[in-house]
């Protein structure tokens, strides 16, 4: 059993922070690392990403918007609630090296992830410009947080109701025109998104990682359902990512495996609401 | 029928199945409704008691009026007209002139005597009326769930003996004086030991006597191929059919679980050694149980969020219910093991970390990353793995859906790639969640289906049929990414590959498109990466399973022992029971000698302390 310690609703309520105690995963955890929950009894293995972590206190922060009905589920939890199951860490963590400059891309909930990776570029001493956007001005997380650890952030919005009007590739593609020392790209966010970053990048010939959330199971690797294709060969994102390098992903078979439950997702939504 | 006739019948439950002077059997055939018919002949008249061991239900067939007390009595074999009371047998108990033979009774399979002066019981017969008796015993049919009503629930497919079919299957066993069948027990059961138990009625005792070498007894009789191990070894099965060892171990099992008889013994003190085990499947369990009964300390540590490994996310739940599963665990944690779940050994912690706390370390994580055939259209919506097919089923428990939030495959069409028990375990899952028809594809013939011979046929009387000889070359979509067919290349036998087995060749041209909305791979499976990310002192072999000492099972890092798919590639329950044993007691020997060396330096130091004072 996991104690909900801390909660805290972002976003009209659809995203949710919870800092969750869980002292053992919390040692171990590093950036771009997940864990895979159960609610209780009866729930899905959902996996979510660890947004941030704190060893010392023994809690770590999950970050999710509330798509399912699982993630309903666990927003009704409040402080003091347990999570039946979680098991974590799991994934490669990403790997971050003192590099020089990088460009961290961040859309929606996506921005949770790049939290926790921004903050360990930023500890390797690199020069960290992060790029993160939403559809609007409520929609937007993490801000405060990624201006502390950010050298230049940059928001965009898809309405222009905060920061820049438009998506992130925007300021991305200035960015990669202006600047010659840009290392790396680290990008998380919505499939599509991800796949315009990663066109964008390759014109430019510029390194980047992408970190792919799929559909998953058990997240050890038995399942093979978080299968992906990199470089034509049949990858699992859960033992051999979650990161993997952007230029060798496909893309849209993934956009068409992840939105193969959308429809049963809703249905049991509104079962659990009725 | 009379009421004093089902009172008579009734006391005779364990009733006579052969004459005692010409060893007449009148147990003809185990009938399809489940009766055993018995000739004899009554006042002239042929008789015919149609009795059923499971029902209770009784019925005589005769045109002669039977009256209360003669039936006994005058009861004639219809073949030698002697009576089937020996009146001339002397009490074997008390010596009195008059002893009845209720001829060979259940139990025991020989003559049963009652003394009718004083009501003494005794039986006897010579070895070579045993045996001859023993030999026309046919081999017992479990009665199982009619075919048409099981594919609607996920209940336990056979029913299991009744403790009569027990003891009629029991006294089919000779007792070699050599038995074979142990031979081929990977965990070497003592069979004729615990048969002999059964036909002595003493089942607990038979169920003790399997736990001293099997933990899983109640899984292994479920599960085990047998044909293939000890029932291949049987004597009997040269000219008839083998005992069938299997069955009666489940019998056994299920019989001292349900009569609540089941007792952890008692563990010598604790020798303060701690052991860790990997994975909570057959092979972990086992080395945990036998290190346990030596007094080890056992933390066992699982992934998932329920024990059981393959047991509980693989095996669905009509071959294997979790009940029995969680019920063997419970005894294990009764003997004092420790549980951790949720634990990714290699994630959460190393191999090296658990060799900082744990004196040995076992590893039993099994073979789980699910193989692919790379072909296009694998990605399609409703194509699975066998592993997330069952997964979702079994650990998830998907078929509950919506009471379980994971929702459950479901397809009109299934077709199962594969022929092995995976795959006939998919197929079978399928027909049970409503599937209208359920195909396997397999790429060679019916021969070289590597599936368990009572899978296949448990499957076909399910109405799944099988398409051999067949191989996918591609899966094609719909316009919304979801399976509508498998394009598919009819194959030849060709030479014998490495295995022996004939390799199938395709035919050029023989396409052809097979529809479906619904496809499940079981073609295998290979070695989970990672516990090797995290210990790359861990050596594999050149197929990525772990390099192990066969002796021993210790692998390249010392202390590290493993066991079970992990090391062998897919295999058997039973065989990842016996390389857990086999780790266990070279884990017990090592440590063993490390406590003794201690012990005696202590001892020295001790004395040289006292020297000095």
């Amino acid at each position: 059993m996991f104690q909900i310690v801390r909660k805290q609703t972002m976003a009209k309520g659809t995203i949710v922070r919870n800092d969750v105690s869980a002292p053992k995963i919390a040692a171990k955890v590093r950036p771009g690392q997940f864990i895979i929950l159960r609610v209780n009894e009866t729930g899905e293995r959902i996996p979510l990403t660890v947004a941030d972590k704190d060893s010392f206190a023994g809690t770590i922060t999950l970050i999710y918007q509330v798509v399912g009905k699982t993630t309903a589920l666990l927003r009704s939890l409040n402080e003091g609630d347990t999570i039946k199951d979680i098991s974590g860490p799991l994934g490669k963590a990403a790997e971050v090296e003192n590099i020089g400059t990088v460009i961290m891309v961040g859309g929606g909930t996506g921005v949770a992830i790049l939290h926790h990776v921004a903050k360990a570029f930023k500890e390797a001493g690199n020069y960290v410009i992060s790029i993160i956007g939403a559809k609007d001005k409520e929609m937007l997380i993490l801000e405060r947080e990624m201006l502390a650890i950010s050298d230049e952030l940059i928001i965009t919005t898809d309405d222009g109701s905060y920061g820049q009007m438009g998506f992130v590739t925007d300021p991305l593609k200035k960015y990669l025109e202006e600047r010659y020392d840009v290392k790396l790209v680290y990008a998380v966010g919505p499939i599509i998104m991800m796949k315009f970053v990663s066109q964008l990048t390759k014109k430019h010939n510029v390194k980047t990682m992408v970190s792919l959330n799929p559909i998953m199971i058990d997240g050890t690797g038995m399942c093979g359902g978080c299968r992906v294709k990199v470089s034509g060969k049949t990858k699992f994102c859960c033992v051999d990512g979650p990161d993997f390098d952007a230029f060798e992903v496909d893309f849209d078979e993934l956009l068409n495996r992840n939105s193969l439950y959308i429809k049963d997702e809703k249905e049991s939504l509104l079962a659990s609401i009725r | 029928m009379l009421d004093h006739d089902v009172k008579y019948l009734k006391f005779r439950s364990y009733l006579s199945t052969y004459c005692p002077h010409c060893h007449n059997s009148f147990n003809r055939e185990l009938q399809g409704d489940k009766t055993l018919n018995f000739d004899a002949i009554y006042e002239g008249e042929p008789l015919e008691l149609i009795l059923s061991p499971y029902l209770d239900v009784f019925e005589v067939k005769t045109s002669t009026k039977l009256n209360d007390d003669a039936v006994l009595d005058d009861l004639l074999c219809p073949k030698c007209k002697k009576s089937l009371i020996n009146k001339e047998v002397p009490c074997g108990e008390c010596g009195s002139p008059v002893g009845e033979v209720i001829i060979s009774a259940f139990s025991k399979l020989m003559p049963f005597y009652i003394c009718l002066q004083h009501g003494c019981e005794w039986h006897g017969l010579t070895k070579a009326d045993e045996r001859k008796i023993k030999l026309k015993i046919p081999r017992q049919d479990m009665p199982e769930q009619d075919k048409t009503l099981r594919v609607h629930n996920h209940q336990e497919v056979p029913y299991g003996y009744t403790s009569e079919l027990a003891l009629l299957e029991a006294g089919r066993c000779l007792q070699c004086k050599t038995p074979k069948c142990v031979e081929g027990c990977p965990v070497n059961v003592d069979i004729p030991k615990f048969i002999a138990l059964i036909a002595e009625e003493k089942f607990d005792e038979a169920a003790k006597k399997i736990k001293e070498t099997n933990l899983l007894p109640a899984v292994c009789g479920r599960v085990c191929p047998q044909e293939n191990q000890c029932e291949s070894k049987c004597i009997l099965g040269l000219r008839d059919k083998p005992v069938a060892i299997g069955r009666l171990e489940r019998f056994v099992s299920d019989f001292e679980r349900k009569m609540d008889l089941v007792k952890p013994p008692m563990i010598t003190e604790s020798i303060g050694q701690k052991i860790a085990v990997i994975g909570s499947g057959p092979g972990g369990l086992t080395t945990a149980a036998d290190m346990l009964l030596k007094g080890y300390d056992v933390t066992v540590y699982e992934a998932l969020h329920e024990t059981g490994g393959v047991l509980t996310y693989g095996i669905p739940e009509f071959r294997l219910p979790k009940s029995i599963v969680q019920f063997e665990i419970e005894y294990l944690k009764n003997l004092g093991a420790r549980f951790e779940m949720n634990h990714v050994i290699g994630n959460i912690l190393t191999l090296d970390e658990l060799l900082e706390h744990f004196d040995s370390v076992y590893v039993g994580v099994g073979a789980g990353l699910p193989k692919f055939m790379n072909i296009d259209g694998e990605s399609l919506g409703n194509v699975y793995s066998s592993n997330e097919y069952l997964t979702r089923m079994n650990l998830m428990k998907a078929y509950k859906f919506p009471e379980y939030d994971t929702p459950m495959p479901t397809g009109n069409k299934v077709v199962v790639v594969g022929g092995g028990n995976v795959a006939m375990d998919c197929a079978r899952t399928a027909i049970r969640t409503g599937s209208l028809e359920v195909t396997i594809i397999y790429r060679r013939s019916r021969h070289e289906l590597p599936a368990r011979g009572e899978e296949v046929h448990h499957a076909e009387e399910e109405g799944i049929k099988f398409k051999l000889l067949t191989t996918p070359t591609r899966y094609i979509g719909t316009d919304f990414n979801t399976v509508k067919g498998v394009e598919c290349l009819q194959m030849k036998l060709g030479e014998p590959d490495e295995s022996g087995r004939r390799r199938p060749v395709p035919i050029e041209g023989s396409n052809f498109t097979f529809e479906c909305d619904l496809a499940v791979v079981a073609i295998g499976t290979g070695p989970n990466p990672i516990i090797f990310q995290s210990s790359p002192k861990l050596k594999r072999n050149k197929w990525g399973y772990v390099e192990v000492n066969a002796e021993t099972n210790e692998t390249t890092m010392e202390n590290v022992y493993a066991g079970g798919d992990i090391v062998t590639g897919s295999a058997t329950v039973i065989e990842a029971m016996g390389a857990g044993r086999i780790a266990a007691n070279a884990m017990h020997k090592k440590l063993s000698a490390i406590r003794e060396q201690k012990l005696k330096e202590k001892k020295k130091a001790a004395k040289k302390a006292e020297s000095l004072n």
